[in-house]
C-alpha cells in the first residue's frame, strides 16, 4: 500500500507528515516505558522481519498482490510505541534506498501503514485479550484478528486521505469499495503471517512478547495464591 | 517448549528475515499490489510522479550493475534488512531503559540539579 508521490496534493501530504512528525515523537517517549535491556534486542528484529516479509508480495488474485504491513505484528511483540518506530525505520529506508513509497508520501505512508496498523491492530488485540481467557495459546489468535481488521481499516484511511486530497476526481465510494475489497483479501495473509511470527515467540519466550505480559502477571499471580493456600 | 536465550532468538530470527529478503523474494508475486490496482482500475496511476530516488543503487529492489535477476534482489534485500537491522536496533538501544550500570549514573544528574 505504498503511497507514491503524486497521488495526493501538497497540503495533504505536509498534514500527513506534520501527523507523522507528532506520532513519532509520542511514541520515542512511550517506548521507552516498553523497552529495557531484555526487550530491546527483539525490536531491532521486528523491524527486520517486516521490512524482509514487505518484500513477500504474495497473490490475492485476479492479477493482484499484496504483502504483510506488520503494525499489528510489531505492536504485540514489542508495544505499540516501539512499534511505530521500528514501522518509520523501515518507510525511511524503503523510501530513500529502495525508492518505494513517496518521498512526500513518507508521512502518509506513515501514518497510513504505520500508525493505523499499529494503532487499530494493538487495539482489537487488546479488545479481545479483555473478553477472552488469558490464555498464552490465545495471545497469537488474538493478534492475527488485529491484524485482520487493521489492513481494511488503512485501506479505507487512504479513501479518506485522497477524499481531501486526491489528484483526480475519483467517485468516492466506488474506490472505498474497491480499496477495502482488495485489502479485506490482503488482510487475510496478514492475519496468517502475524498468527505465525506471533505464535513463534510465544513458544520459545513469551516473556519477551509485550502482549503477552498480562497474561504472564495473572499466572504469577495464581501461583503465589496456591501457594498461599498449600502452607 | 525449551527455553532459548535472547541471542539465539534474535540471531535466528535475523538469518530467517535474511533467508525472506536475499532468497525467498525472488519468488514473491510481482502483481500490481492492492493500492496500485485500484489507482489503474480507477484511472488515477497516472498522477504518480518519477521517485525522487529512483537514482539509487537499489531502486526498485533491484542492485544496481548485478546482471542476474536473482542476486540483484537477493543483494538489495541483504542490503535492505541490515540497514534496518542497524538503525532500529540503534534507535531501541538508545531509548530504552538502561540496565544498573547506566541508571546510576543518571540518578546522580538529579542529585546535581537538586544541590543547586
Amino acid at each position: 500500500m505504498h503511497v507514491p508521490d503524486g497521488f495526493l496534493d501538497a497540503p495533504t501530504s505536509v498534514a500527513t507528515g506534520a501527523v507523522a512528525v507528532v506520532a513519532v515523537g509520542v511514541a520515542l517517549r512511550g517506548a521507552r516505558r516498553e523497552l529495557d535491556d531484555k526487550t530491546a534486542p527483539l525490536a531491532g528484529l521486528v523491524a527486520t522481519f517486516v521490512f524482509a516479509t514487505q518484500m513477500l508480495n504474495f497473490p490475492v488474485g485476479a492479477g493482484t498482490s499484496g504483502h504483510l504491513l506488520g503494525g499489528a505484528l510489531a505492536a504485540v511483540l514489542v508495544g505499540p510505541s516501539t512499534a511505530l518506530l521500528c514501522m518509520t525505520v523501515v518507510f525511511v529506508v524503503q523510501a530513500l534506498l529502495f525508492a518505494d513509497g513517496g518521498i512526500t508520501a513518507l508521512g502518509t505512508n506513515i501514518d497510513l501503514m504505520g500508525l493505523v496498523t499499529v494503532v487499530v491492530g494493538y487495539l482489537v488485540f487488546r479488545g479481545l485479550q479483555t473478553l477472552l481467557p488469558k490464555r498464552l495459546s490465545l495471545v497469537a489468535p488474538a493478534a492475527a484478528v488485529g491484524a485482520l481488521v487493521s489492513v481494511p481499516v488503512a485501506a479505507l484511511c487512504f479513501t479518506g486521505l485522497y477524499a481531501v486530497g486526491g489528484q483526480a476526481d475519483i467517485p468516492l465510494g466506488t474506490l472505498a469499495t474497491a480499496m477495502v475489497g482488495w485489502h479485506a483479501l490482503i488482510g487475510v495473509g496478514e492475519a496468517l503471517i502475524t498468527g505465525l511470527a506471533v505464535g513463534s515467540i510465544v513458544a520459545v519466550r513469551p516473556d519477551l512478547v509485550h502482549g503477552a505480559r498480562r497474561v504472564l502477571e495473572r499466572r504469577t499471580l495464581e501461583v503465589r495464591t496456591s501457594d498461599g493456600v498449600a502452607t | 517448549m525449551r527455553r532459548v536465550s535472547t541471542r539465539a532468538l534474535v540471531v535466528t530470527g535475523v538469518l530467517v528475515a535474511l533467508l525472506l529478503a536475499g532468497a525467498v523474494s525472488y519468488y514473491a508475486s510481482t502483481s500490481p499490489d492492492g493500492l496500485n490496482r485500484v489507482a489503474r482500475d480507477q484511472g488515477f496511476s497516472q498522477t504518480q510522479a518519477r521517485h525522487h530516488a529512483d537514482g539509487s543503487p537499489f531502486a526498485g529492489y533491484g542492485t544496481k550493475g548485478v546482471g542476474n535477476r536473482r542476486l540483484s534482489k537477493g543483494v538489495a534485500g541483504v542490503v535492505g534488512s541490515l540497514v534496518v537491522l542497524a538503525l532500529a536496533g540503534g534507535v531501541t538501544l538508545l531509548v530504552r531503559r538502561r540496565g544498573p550500570q547506566q541508571e546510576s549514573r543518571d540518578e546522580r544528574e538529579p542529585v546535581e540539579h537538586g544541590g543547586r
